[in-house]
C-alpha cells in the first residue's frame, strides 16, 4: 500500500491516473455501442491508422495530436460509411484500411529514423510519455464526449437496437452514425499514448464484452462496462508499476482475467 | 377522409420491379389488409409508404403528420441476446425528429397506459430475448402504439407465431381499430383470422389485383384455392 501511495507522488503517475480514468470511462461507453452494433474491429483499424498518423507526424516534426486527431476522425467516418454499405462483409473494409495504414506507417518510420523509442512507445503505450498537455486534451475531450453521450443516450440506444425503426421515426440516423465514428476516433486518439496503437481497441471492446455477459439491460451494460473499465485500468496500472511491465499490456491481461472469471460466473449462475 | 393517397406507384428492388401501377386511397379509421403471395411486393409497398424504400415514380400523398404514422416490422428481434429490457425498447417509440432525446413525465404515463392496454405490465423489466414470440410481438406493438399514431402500418406481424397467439394479436388490433379509430394497414397471410367484418382487402401481385370487402376477399381466396 505504501508503495502505491509513494507511486502517486510522481507527477507522471498522477497524469497516468487522470488520463487513464478519463479514457477508460469514454472507451467503455462507446464500446457498448460498437460491440452491440458489431463494429468491434473499428477500434483496431483506427489504432493502425493512428500509428500511420503518428509516424507521419514524427517525419514532419509536427505535434502528434494535431496530425492524428483529424486523420483518425476522417478514417473513422470512411470506415463506418463503407462498412455500412457493405453490410455483413463490412469487416473487409477495416482489414484493408488497417493493413494499408500499418504498411504506410512502417514504411514512413523506416525511411525516417527506423523503429526508435518514440515509435515503440506509440505502438505499445507508455505512461512515461504522457505530458501535461496530453492530460489537458484527454480531460477536455473526455468531458465533452461524456456530456454528448449522456445527452444523446436515448437516441444512441435506439439506433444501436434498431436503426431501421429509428429511420421510420424520422431520426437522422446518419448524424448519429457520424457521432459514433467521432467518439470512436477520439477514444483512439486520446488513449493511444497510454495503451499503444496496437492495444487501444481492447480498451473499447473488453469492458463491453464482459458487461454484456453480466447484465440484461442496455443501461446496466453501460454502467457495468464503465465500472469494469475503470477497475481493470487501476488494477492494470498497479500491476504494471509493481512488476515493471508495459501498462497497456498489463491492462489487457487484467481484462482477460476478468473475462475468464465472468465466463465461469455465468456458467455457475446458469 | 383520405389520410393516404397512392397514385401509380412504382418501386424497384435489387433491379427488379417489385411494385408498379399501384393506386389506392386509405381513409381514416379503415382496417386494410394487404394480401398476396410471397414476393408479390407487399413489404416493398409498405416500406415505400413509410420511406424505407425509395419510389421510382408515382405519388404518395399523406394527409397526416409523419409523426402520426407508426410501423411494426416482420421479425423485429434484431439479436436474441441483445441486452435491452422490454421497457427500454418500448420507450424508443416516443422518440421523434425535432424532439429532445429525453423522456418526460407524460411519456412515462403513456408507457404505463400502453402496457396496461396490452397486458404486458409484468414483463416490461425482462430482457427482450427472454420473452416468448407472442410477448415480444406485443412489446413491439407497444413501441409502435406509444407514439399515439393515427395510422399503424404492420408488415406480417404474426409470421412465425402460433395460431392462438396470432388470434390474440388480431383481437387486439380489432379492438384498437373499433374503439380508438386507429387506421390499420397490414400485410398479412392470415385473412381467415382477422375477424373484422368491416376490413378491406387489397390483393397485390406487383400491381393491385383486387380491392374490396373482407367478404369478397375471402370468396376470392376460396375460389383461388379450389382452382388450384
Amino acid at each position: 500500500m505504501e508503495f502505491l501511495i509513494d507511486l502517486l507522488q510522481y507527477p507522471f503517475m498522477q497524469r497516468a491516473l487522470i488520463c487513464g480514468v478519463a479514457i477508460s470511462l469514454c472507451a467503455a461507453l462507446i464500446g457498448v455501442v460498437l460491440v452491440l452494433k458489431r463494429y468491434s474491429m473499428i477500434g483496431h483499424g483506427l489504432g493502425e491508422v493512428a500509428f500511420a498518423a503518428l509516424s507521419l507526424a514524427l517525419v514532419l516534426n509536427l505535434p502528434e495530436m494535431y496530425v492524428a486527431i483529424p486523420i483518425v476522425i476522417i478514417a473513422s467516418f470512411i470506415i463506418l460509411l463503407i462498412s455500412q454499405k457493405q453490410g455483413e462483409s463490412g469487416d473487409i473494409t477495416i482489414a484493408l484500411v488497417s493493413a494499408a495504414a500499418l504498411a504506410f506507417g512502417v514504411i514512413i518510420t523506416s525511411i525516417n529514423k527506423g523503429f526508435n523509442i518514440d515509435v515503440y512507445n506509440y505502438m505499445f503505450g507508455s505512461i512515461l510519455t504522457l505530458k501535461p498537455s496530453d492530460v489537458a486534451i484527454s480531460v477536455i475531450l473526455s468531458v465533452l464526449m461524456i456530456m454528448a453521450y449522456f445527452f444523446f443516450y436515448n437516441r444512441l440506444f435506439m439506433i444501436t437496437y434498431d436503426e431501421k425503426y429509428a429511420k421510420v421515426c424520422g431520426i437522422n440516423v446518419t448524424f448519429y452514425q457520424f457521432l459514433i465514428a467521432l467518439f470512436t476516433a477520439l477514444v483512439v486518439v486520446i488513449g493511444m499514448r497510454m495503451m499503444g496503437t496496437l492495444l487501444i481497441s481492447s480498451l473499447i471492446v473488453f469492458p463491453a464484452i464482459i458487461a454484456r455477459r453480466l447484465t440484461h439491460s442496455f443501461k446496466g451494460m453501460a454502467v457495468m462496462s464503465v465500472i469494469i473499465s475503470i477497475l481493470c485500468f487501476l488494477f492494470g496500472l498497479v500491476i504494471s508499476s509493481l512488476l515493471n511491465l508495459p501498462t497497456g499490456a498489463s491492462i489487457v491481461m487484467v481484462y482477460i482475467g476478468v473475462l475468464v472469471l465472468s465466463i465461469i460466473w455465468k456458467k455457475i449462475v446458469k | 377522409m383520405n389520410i393516404i393517397e397512392i397514385k401509380n406507384l412504382k418501386t424497384t428492388y435489387n433491379g427488379h420491379t417489385a411494385i408498379k401501377d399501384i393506386t389506392f386511397n386509405i381513409s381514416q379509421g379503415e382496417y386494410v389488409c394487404l394480401v398476396g403471395e410471397n414476393g408479390s411486393g407487399k413489404s416493398t409497398l409498405l416500406k415505400t409508404i413509410i420511406g424505407l424504400n425509395k419510389k421510382d415514380s408515382g405519388e404518395i400523398i399523406k394527409h397526416i403528420e409523419p409523426d402520426k404514422i407508426s410501423y411494426l416490422a416482420q421479425n423485429n428481434l434484431v439479436d436474441i441476446n441483445f441486452p435491452a429490457t422490454a421497457k427500454e425498447i418500448i420507450m424508443t417509440g416516443i422518440q421523434r425528429h425535432g424532439k429532445l432525446p429525453f423522456y418526460k413525465k407524460e411519456d412515462h404515463i403513456r408507457f404505463n397506459e400502453i402496457c396496461k392496454l396490452l397486458n404486458i405490465e409484468e414483463i416490461v423489466n425482462r430482457q427482450i430475448g427472454e420473452l416468448s414470440g407472442g410477448q415480444r410481438q406485443r412489446v413491439m406493438l407497444a413501441r409502435a402504439l406509444i407514439r399515439n399514431p393515427e395510422l399503424l402500418i404492420l408488415d406480417e406481424p404474426c409470421s412465425g407465431l402460433d395460431i392462438n397467439i396470432t388470434k390474440e394479436f388480431y383481437k387486439i388490433l380489432n379492438r384498437l381499430n373499433k374503439e380508438t379509430g386507429l387506421t390499420i394497414l397490414m400485410a398479412t397471410h392470415d385473412l381467415d383470422e382477422i375477424e373484422n367484418e368491416n376490413a378491406r382487402v387489397i390483393c397485390i401481385a406487383t400491381s393491385v389485383k383486387f380491392d374490396g370487402t373482407m367478404e369478397d376477399g375471402l370468396k376470392m381466396f376460396q375460389n383461388d384455392v379450389e382452382r388450384k
